[in-house]
């Protein structure tokens, strides 16, 4: 099984270390893993501008990247569902085709196909707020939206609840938009700053010691928020760097 | 036929999408355990309503002084309790604004909601449930249907030109979305179980 | 001359930043009843079940308007009813009028309809001298500030208790100091209750027209519409075409979803069915288009007539929960708002799509599963197809998408960013003007050494061996 590790390009700039923390994890379980060096951006920014002429440019040459892999992980869930739903406007080839059904979200990808049943020797002994970003609940599934009536799941809470000392804190507005929303978070930066203030005093108000989320954009932009708060004893760290007990940023 | 109605229902049939949706079929869907009365009860409260248990009509008359101290107007849609204004008598509902208190028997209560049905033949005229400052309902306890599926089988809208499903007294949340009852409606709603 | 483009997100801005009352209390109001929503939702086992079969019948009966439609006229004819048919808002209104005139009607009393919203009925029978009393609390409000509607079923949620105080006050004359909402809502009453007696005909909407039986439905929880309907001797009932369901059993469903959905009380107070004029009155209804059957032919938004006007996705909305309604400047508002206005005018509304973090909860509250944010994602394409986009924002996306095609451009963008952004000084960065990110947020650090450099440098022999 080889396994093309899809690095998005903020955390490949701004979050090297959840790029690694995701590596190692992977190598952890024994995978073929490998790292296509051309890679880019999957085109997300400009198709949520509805710019979908540009997004395709960016489509094709991740394409190219990684249609050899039987699986491609990513560690960022709205990344993962650019490739998986708004790979539409492409020519529907089956490089294309395999790309689309192969390509994985993290979190996922260890409940769902690795269904990993444990992370030998990771403790984190914390209080944890999670934050699911809105493209892995609603657009990927993985956990109940809250919207929804029926038997709650949560994959990402499922994972981190096999890690040893870890304790999940209740949020007010546990899947609560963050605000960031691509583009969004600078074309409509009132809203998203109130978006963002209120998520943070979410987190503050019930006691949370860090921040934890499969999407490292979200955090950015928390992460963002909270510091200009004043708010600096908060890390936001990516889910990746808690599953593999590291590496976390200096 | 006019111009108009033939350009819409063109307009329709030209851009209606081609893939036809079927009609559902609505299942009978389980009913939960809940006692049917204590159910009506607890929905009736909820939606605001306030109920009696009334053994006959002495004792309605009673408790309505007792409930309305200040009320100088009854009028009463049903035969069982008289107030002191004849509905029968009255043409033109704009007669009912000065109606303190008015009596509807209703034809059956909805467990799932509290909600009792009222057509134009309870109310005799269709006013006296909203331009009343109070609402006393008249219900027998074996009238009641568990949910609004039962209720829509029992009624049939055709046969009356006015019907209404009625929760509790008129409503609004409209001023900084703190509740408030008696908008325009009924200020109150209290329903006698007779 | 095309109208010019309405700037929600100034707008927004402008609704947070008036104080710290104000976004508050509207976001906080909202959420409390999607979080009513939530509670009643989880009592009904088949809730998710009752989702598709309304989205179904809705399906069914935008597939077969035209049959359906005619049912009902014919139905609706035979109970009695006079029944009218109107192209688009200036026919609606003309019809109104007509009738007015020809009973020498000049004082009429309204319940919420978002149709006549939509066809600035109001105005337009204000302005041929015809005196218009919105009886709905929350739309007299908005009324009496010359507002449009903020949202749709709490039509003034933007306005704070003292906000109301004020304002009525200065216009039906209570004490500026009474800030209590049910001696506000008293005094309403007691200012509507002649206007009810006075008005020549009640207007009404509709939640719901059932063809097989000329039925119509209007749901309250004031009664205003039945003492409109009930007092004066004639009722106007305006019914948007996709307002038709086939059977009475199909309330069954709705009703159960409809005001679960809107506020999380099991129904409305008042259900109310109309089957012909009352004994003694008149009964008209004007079955309206403006707009409906042409949006049928569009693939990707025809569903969006599903819509029953419940405001969930509203009330769900975290984008337009900080927005306010009235930053939308439309008759609708918020997710729905988003997907409706630009069937009206694309040019005007072409903002509109991009004031959304396409988080996706509308979608999955809606009663009837319209994909609302999917049809916002597609109006976005339809926007920069038909280049309604600000030219800054097309630039930028095409720049973008160059760099992200061509790997060793992007390596130099990524080294560039990281070289550059610790040397510009904190006043640039946090500079409202130039650059957005930082009015409200820490610039995040670029690293020094990239993943890809890391990979590189540590693994990618080792990996290869």
């Amino acid at each position: 099984m080889r396994i093309g590790l899809f690095i998005p390009c903020y955390i490949d700039a701004i979050y090297p270390e959840v790029g690694i923390a995701t590596f190692e994890l992977l190598q952890k379980f024994g995978l073929d893993i490998d790292y296509p060096t051309e890679q880019t951006c999957c085109g997300q920014p400009m198709s949520n501008e509805g710019d979908n002429e540009s997004a395709c440019r960016a489509e094709e040459l991740f394409v190219k990247n990684f249609s050899r892999y039987d699986y491609i992980v990513g560690p960022a869930g709205s990344c993962v569902k650019q490739v998986r739903v708004h790979y539409d406007k492409l020519d529907q080839t089956d490089d294309v085709k395999h790309v689309r059904e192969n390509t994985y979200e993290l979190v996922e990808f260890l409940h769902d196909i690795m269904k990993v049943e444990s992370f030998p020797g990771i403790s984190f002994p914390h209080k944890v707020a999670l934050h699911n970003s809105c493209s892995s609940i609603r657009g990927l599934g993985i956990a109940k939206p809250s919207e929804i009536m029926g038997v709650p799941f949560n994959k990402s809470a499922e994972l981190l609840g096999k890690v040893s000392g870890l304790e999940i804190v209740e949020l007010d507005r546990p899947d609560e938009c963050c605000g960031f929303g691509g583009t969004f978070c600078v074309t409509d930066e009132a809203v998203s700053a109130q978006m963002g203030k209120d998520k943070v005093m979410d987190y503050v108000a019930n006691g949370a010691e860090y921040v934890v989320s499969p999407d490292m954009s979200c955090l950015m932009h928390q992460e963002g928020i909270a510091r200009k708060l004043g708010i600096s004893h908060l890390p936001f760290i990516h889910i990746a760097q808690v599953l593999n007990g590291g590496p976390f940023k200096e | 036929m006019n111009s108009t109605r033939e350009y819409i229902l063109n307009s329709i049939s030209r851009n209606m999408p081609a893939t036809k949706t079927e009609y559902p079929v609505i299942p009978d869907f389980p009913k939960n355990s809940k006692d049917i009365l204590e159910e009506f009860k607890e929905n009736l409260l909820l939606g605001a309503g306030a109920y009696y248990d009334v053994k006959d009509k002495e004792e309605a008359l009673k408790l309505i002084k007792e409930l309305y101290p200040e009320a100088k107007i009854i009028c009463s849609a049903s035969p069982d309790i008289k107030g002191n204004k004849d509905l029968r008598k009255i043409n033109d509902p704009h007669d009912l604004a000065d109606v303190d208190v008015g009596i509807i028997r209703a034809q059956f209560g909805v467990a799932e909601t509290g909600m009792v049905w009222l057509t134009e033949n309870e109310l005799i005229l269709n006013a006296l449930g909203f331009l009343s400052q109070h609402l006393i309902i008249l219900l027998k306890k074996d009238q009641l249907v568990k949910d609004m599926y039962e209720a829509y089988k029992k009624v049939d809208i055709a046969s009356s030109h006015y019907g209404c499903f009625m929760l509790g007294p008129s409503a609004t949340a409209d001023i900084g979305a703190v509740m408030v009852r008696g908008a325009q409606g009924a200020r109150t709603l209290t329903v006698f179980f007779m | 001359m095309r109208e010019r483009v309405i700037d929600v997100e100034k707008n927004a801005a402008r609704f947070i930043n008036q104080d710290d009352v104000h976004e508050r209390m509207h976001d906080k109001n909202l959420w409390a009843a999607r979080m009513k929503r939530d509670k009643i939702a989880e009592t009904i086992p088949e809730w998710e079940e009752l989702r598709n079969l309304a989205s179904q019948i809705k399906e069914h009966v935008l597939t077969h308007l035209d049959y359906y439609l005619e049912m009902f006229e014919e139905n609706a004819v035979k109970n009695g009813a006079i029944v009218h048919w109107a192209r688009d808002a200036a026919e609606h209104n003309q019809i109104v009028l007509s009738i007015l005139e020809d009973k020498r009607i000049t004082e009429v009393i309204k319940s919420k309809s978002m149709l006549q919203e939509e066809c600035g009925m109001t105005a337009f029978l204000e302005r041929k001298g015809i005196i218009v009393t919105e009886s709905d609390l929350g739309e007299r409000i908005q009324q009496l500030d010359g507002q449009l509607p903020s949202h749709i079923v709490m039509p003034a949620i933007q306005k704070t208790t003292q906000d109301v105080a004020a304002l009525f006050a200065r216009t039906i004359g209570t004490d500026p100091n009474d800030t209590d909402p049910h001696s506000l809502t008293e005094a309403m009453r007691n200012n509507a209750r002649p206007r009810f007696l006075r008005a020549g005909a009640g207007m009404t909407g509709a939640n719901f027209a059932i063809a097989e039986t000329g039925s119509f439905v209007v749901c309250t929880n004031e009664g205003n519409a039945d003492i409109g309907a009930s007092v004066p001797p004639l009722h106007i009932a305006s019914i948007g075409i996709e307002k038709i369901l086939p059977k009475t059993e199909d309330l069954s469903v709705f009703i159960r979803l409809l005001s679960r959905s809107a506020l999380g009380t099991p129904a409305t107070q008042y259900t109310s069915h109309f089957t012909g004029p009352r004994k003694g009155g008149e009964l008209h209804i004007i079955l309206t288009d403006n707009g409906r059957s042409k949006r049928l032919a569009l693939n990707d938004f025809w569903r969006s007539l599903k819509c029953i006007r419940c405001g969930a996705c509203m009330n769900t909305c975290p984008v337009y929960r900080r927005s306010g309604g009235l930053s939308y400047q439309a008759v609708y508002s918020g997710p729905i708002g988003i997907i409706l206005d630009p069937t009206f005018d694309a040019h005007k509304y072409s903002e509109l799509p991009f004031h959304s973090t396409l988080c996706g909860s509308c979608t999955e509250v809606c009663p009837v599963k319209i994909d609302i944010s999917n049809q916002i994602y597609k109006w976005r394409e339809i926007m920069a197809k038909r280049k309604l986009l600000p030219l800054n924002r097309r630039v930028l996306f095409k720049m973008a998408g160059g760099i992200f095609a061509r790997p060793s451009l992007f390596r130099t963008a990524e080294v560039a960013a990281a070289k550059i952004l610790p040397v510009i000084p904190d006043f640039i960065i946090y500079n409202k003007a130039l650059n957005p990110w930082g009015r409200h947020r820490r610039m995040p650090v670029f690293s020094k050494d990239t993943f890809r450099d890391w990979y590189l440098k540590n693994r990618k022999e080792k990996n290869n061996e």
